[in-house]
């Protein structure tokens, strides 16, 4: 059966039926869901968010042509092994925005170029997608990161220098800013 | 927007079942291949499916379709549909050897008996994954049936 399952996910995706493809991969904080489309890396599920949740929302979202394959995700599990090794700071992948939009989309854009090893505020996120004011969206913007590790919302903290909040966990949170040399 | 599960959850759930039904309808050898162009055909139609109510039985219709394309392309007489059985069914044929008679029986007849007895169809998705009407349907069940019982006999 294996077989033919695999044979049936080379198959849709050489007939351009394969929309939303995902995977799972292991992480220090436990196990990762990566999710692509024909653009890119569409989606990442952190250890404690359901993934079963997170592929409904693609379905209904992006299309429920959802199928599990581990083809095509060998750079991104790379990378994020790398990076969970402290030996990569950039990623080179290409992403799906698509599940953000207007202003959320561009606070996230504007997280994507955070460098590694610094933080910003919500304050100075929301100025950089043009709307200082706008905090509290900048903060929910990073709450729905769908794409969080690659795009580093973990590096996003509250003016007084609190943690602020993290869809993975406050201790993943902390965890990922001290493998990065910026806590602890 | 539709709210489809994911299309995994349907391989997760019934590709056993779709598989077993196939290896009864066309033969072991030739399973995977109807297996394959069920699930494509399914994966095609499934972002227009407006229904998702009752997404085992569609997909055990389509399956019966591309074991009946099968036949007629090969244009050859149908092996034995024994494993079937694995199937439920609330109103099952007696025992061993009737799915090999079953087996015997001209293409309509094999089908409709096998559609309704191992993937327990009404009439009425019977003559869809047909192509036919309900009557015939019907029809070639009776027939069918009837010429089981009097093998049988």
């Amino acid at each position: 059966m294996r077989d033919s399952l695999d044979r049936l996910a080379r198959r849709a995706a050489a007939e351009g039926l394969l929309d939303v493809a995902y995977t799972s991969t292991d992480s220090p904080f436990g196990p990762l869901l990566l999710a692509r489309t024909r653009r890119g890396l569409i989606r990442v599920g952190l250890p404690n968010q359901d993934p079963e949740a997170l592929l409904a929302e693609l379905a209904a979202r992006i299309s429920p042509r959802v199928l599990e394959t581990p083809a095509e995700f060998d750079a991104a599990r790379r990378q994020l092994d790398l990076h969970f090794e402290g030996e990569l700071t950039e990623f080179d992948l290409p992403l799906d925005w698509r599940l953000s939009r207007d202003f959320r989309r561009r606070v996230l854009r504007s997280i994507a170029r955070i460098p590694y090893g610094q933080t910003r505020s919500y304050t100075e996120m929301a100025r950089s997608a043009g709307n200082e004011r706008a905090v509290r969206a900048a903060g929910s913007a990073c709450g729905s990161n769908p794409i969080p590790l690659i795009v580093p919302c973990h590096r996003v903290l509250r003016s007084s220098g609190g943690l602020g909040g993290y869809g993975g966990g406050l201790p993943m949170k902390q965890g990922l800013l001290e493998l990065e040399g910026v806590l602890g | 927007m539709s709210d489809l599960p994911p299309f995994q959850t349907l391989i997760d759930e019934h590709a056993g079942e779709v598989m077993a039904v196939l290896r009864g309808a066309v033969g072991r050898g030739d399973a995977d291949d109807c297996f394959q162009e069920t699930f494509l055909a399914a994966l095609r139609a499934y972002p227009r499916l407006g229904d998702g109510g009752n997404l085992r039985g569609w997909l055990i219709t389509i399956a019966h379709r591309k074991a009946i394309d099968h036949h007629r392309a090969r244009g050859r007489r149908a092996v034995p549909v024994a494993e079937v059985r694995e199937a439920a069914s609330e109103d099952p044929l007696p025992d061993e050897g009737v799915w090999e008679l079953v087996g015997a029986l001209p293409p309509k007849q094999r089908a409709a008996v096998t559609l309704r007895y191992a993937s327990d169809l009404p009439h009425a998705e019977i003559a869809a994954a047909l192509g036919c009407s309900p009557e015939a349907a019907r029809r070639s069940l009776h027939e069918g049936l009837k010429r089981l019982r009097k093998e049988l006999a």
